[in-house]
């Protein structure tokens, strides 16, 4: 193989990457602020692009990557406000086995409305097409889809890093408690998290329908991955998820590239091995009190 | 908020081991009472996976082909009952055939689609001596190494599917001399097709290029993509399987790679899904809707009618199970498993809603029958969304064996276990 196909294949590792973190950072972010493992997380991401499908008809695909997420995310707070906040309080187990159920009763009911066999949707003539970046010629789509989701990334730290709204998010993840003794109340800023991490699933959902198969199940196969990123990356840590999504990315489009295909999948399980081997907390993951 | 959850780090890694347990387990089926006068038939597919949006296909045509058994008579004048379940992955499939067989006294087994289950259905079906009839395992091996007396192939198998489309792609000039790279789907179905595939292409004089082994939970093919380009083939060849299908479409034709396509193996309900500007190649069928036949027509008109979309081709397997065993039960007044292999193997006759009938091959019990390979319509040439291909006429004509296109004695032996 070619130095410029190996170049070629961790560029494009890198940029495969970027895909998981949209799901993941969401996932992360509920996580870190409630201590829910938000399995359902993959069904918002389906849900994402099949509303695009509903969508596209009367607005174009313009229309459904703005309405799509805003309802997905409406949708996330509706389950804050009424399932979510329950467990806050309890065994994470039993979250956990909500979000399951949910995860399932939302898979069951894109079947029964749209049915099982997969749905065809493209790219809008307007995305398609090629661009060169020197001689790597890459499909025009997943440059912008690139361009959005590193929007969305550099959007969501300065929302985190630079807003009063962010302060107390992170003062939330360190330590609630104190957070109430000083009077400040984290319900509406749970709500308000839930429903930017789950709306970010649902834009992935949008991002992804014009190049993935559509079907009800398709959450189930990004919810693994994503997962695995949020581990390596490290629990609570921003940039821990944002460089644990690229080196996924990159591990499995190296290991295609190198004619090691097959064991593409089996390889961000085995580097998750050996992340949680020497770095328990994950690749830049805080030691967070309450989560030891 | 005081005492928030008590979630610790090693406590989240825990229950996601607990989930991965947990996704295995499917809801069980419902069953009806169960009365002395009903025939009962096992139906098994995945209905979950990367298989599942065509085990869905399967079970609608199965609970077609019983609403009109019944409504003719049922067998030997008694009500058919099938019994569906999803069957997950090969454990699973062989614990709800045993299941079946021994607690529900099934008279016979359908279904399947996924290689790797039949057999394990089959070991089931051979021990307790009752018929399987596989709808969609394409494997060479089921009918050669891994057969078993107690199994029936209505689906083709991958040799039938390789020389079918392959009659195309030597007409088309894609093989003596030319460079073929290839995409497997990692499992039993995918590593027996590349073998298979690999026989056809150096027997007829092409150049192999290359091959990557495909996990079947793969979404993104970008990193294949690449690959390919660099290679520069004169030919693809899609050795994939369920949404992988979809999925390498798509982002073929994003990538805006031109290299000519073509597949060994195939289900329409994925072009379908890949749409129009995004399917493109040549591909074999064991069915399609479009076959100009008076049975076709009135299947597809019985099928369009009762689920608002024309039938794939596992629909048309799994209902041309039931319909075969169907007769074979009335015309022997019997539904002893022994005596139906019996029949089978004498070479009884079915209509398979092609333009001759179809019978099974005694030597490794499959069916024998016509096959169709069908061409992506360019997109200013398609009307709506289902009719987006063209068909070649049935493989083998009209004045030809059917048996050309099946795998011979050297190339696949089966030597049935006593």
């Amino acid at each position: 193989m070619s130095a410029m196909l190996l170049a070629q294949q961790i560029l494009n590792g890198l940029l495969d990457g970027v895909y998981y973190l949209l799901i993941a950072l969401g996932l992360s972010l509920i996580f870190s602020l409630g201590g829910i493992v938000n399995l359902a997380h993959g069904a918002f991401y389906a849900i994402g692009a099949y509303l695009t499908l509903v969508i596209s008809p009367y607005l174009g695909f313009a229309g459904a990557f703005v309405a799509a997420p805003v309802a997905v995310a409406l949708l996330g707070m509706l389950i804050e406000l009424t399932l979510f906040r329950r467990f806050y309080r309890s065994d994470p187990i039993l979250s956990l086995l909500m979000t399951f159920g949910l995860a399932m009763v939302a898979e069951q009911a894109l079947r029964m409305i749209f049915g099982a066999p997969p749905l065809s949707y493209s790219i809008p003539t307007w995305l398609r097409g090629q661009v060169a970046i020197g001689s790597f010629i890459y499909s025009f789509y997943r440059v912008v889809l690139l361009a959005i989701a590193a929007t969305c990334i550099a959007g969501l730290w300065l929302l985190l890093q630079r807003t009063s709204f962010g302060r107390v998010v992170r003062a939330g993840v360190q330590n609630p408690d104190m957070v109430g003794a000083l009077g400040i109340s984290l319900q509406p800023y749970m709500s308000a998290v839930a429903a930017l991490g789950i709306g970010l699933a649902g834009l992935a959902g949008v991002l992804l329908a014009p190049i993935y198969s559509i079907h009800p199940a398709m959450g189930q196969e990004i919810i693994t991955p994503a997962f695995v990123v949020v581990v390596i990356g490290g629990l609570g840590s921003f940039w821990g998820v944002v460089a644990a999504a690229l080196l996924v990315g990159l591990v499995k489009g190296v290991m295609v590239g190198i004619g090691y295909s097959a064991a593409s999948t089996a390889a961000i399980y085995l580097l998750m091995l050996l992340v949680l081997l020497f770095r328990p907390r994950g690749l830049f993951g805080e030691r967070i009190l309450r989560f030891e | 908020m005081s005492d928030h959850s008590q979630i610790t780090r090693r406590g989240l890694l825990k229950s996601a081991g607990g989930i991965a347990l947990l996704s295995g387990i499917s809801a069980p089926a419902i069953l009806r009472a169960q009365t002395a006068e009903v025939i009962k038939i096992g139906h098994l597919t995945p209905r979950t996976g990367f298989l599942g949006p065509l085990g869905e296909y399967a079970v609608m045509a199965v609970d077609l082909a019983v609403e009109e058994i019944n409504a003719s008579g049922g067998m030997m004048g008694r009500k058919v009952e099938v019994l569906k379940e999803d069957s997950v992955n090969p454990q699973t499939a062989s614990t709800k055939a045993e299941r079946m067989i021994e607690r529900d006294k099934v008279a016979c087994i359908i279904g399947e689609i996924s290689s790797a289950s039949c057999l394990t259905i089959a070991q089931v079906a051979q021990r307790n001596k009752v018929l399987y009839i596989n709808t969609g395992g394409n494997s060479d091996a089921l009918r050669g190494s891994d057969c078993k007396r107690y199994m029936f192939h209505v689906e083709s198998q991958n040799s039938m599917y390789v020389k079918t489309v392959g009659r195309s792609f030597l007409r088309d000039g894609l093989v003596k001399g030319k460079k073929w790279y290839s995409l497997t789907a990692d499992y039993a179905f995918g590593h027996d097709l590349l073998k298979v595939s690999k026989r056809f292409m150096e027997a007829n004089g092409g150049n192999f290029a290359g091959d990557d082994l495909v996990p079947t939970d793969a979404t993104d093919f970008s990193a294949y993509l690449l690959k390919i380009r660099e290679a520069k083939p004169d030919l693809v060849v899609i050795n994939l399987a369920g949404n992988q299908i979809t999925n390498f479409l798509k982002q073929y034709a994003e990538f805006g790679l031109t290299f000519p396509v073509g597949g060994f193996g195939f289900d329409t309900a994925l072009a379908w899904a890949a749409g129009k500007g995004n399917f493109v190649g040549t591909w074999p069928v064991v069915w399609h809707h479009l076959v100009d036949t008076p049975g076709t027509k009135a299947f597809v008109g019985s099928f369009s009618k009762k689920y608002s979309k024309p039938p794939e081709n596992q629909a048309w397997g799994d209902y041309i199970s039931t319909k075969i065993v169907a007769q074979a039960v009335n015309e022997l007044k019997s539904t002893d498993s022994t005596k139906i292999i019996e029949h089978f193997e004498k070479g009884a006759k079915f209509d398979l809603l092609k333009t001759r009938p179809g019978y099974f091959r005694a030597s490794d019990h499959q069916l024998m029958h016509e096959m169709y390979a069908v061409t992506a319509l360019p997109a200013d040439k398609i009307k709506n969304q289902w009719d987006i291909f063209a068909s070649s006429p049935a493989v083998p004509g009209p004045n030809e064996d059917l048996e050309v296109i099946a795998a011979t004695k050297e190339e696949n032996t089966c030597t049935f276990p006593t």
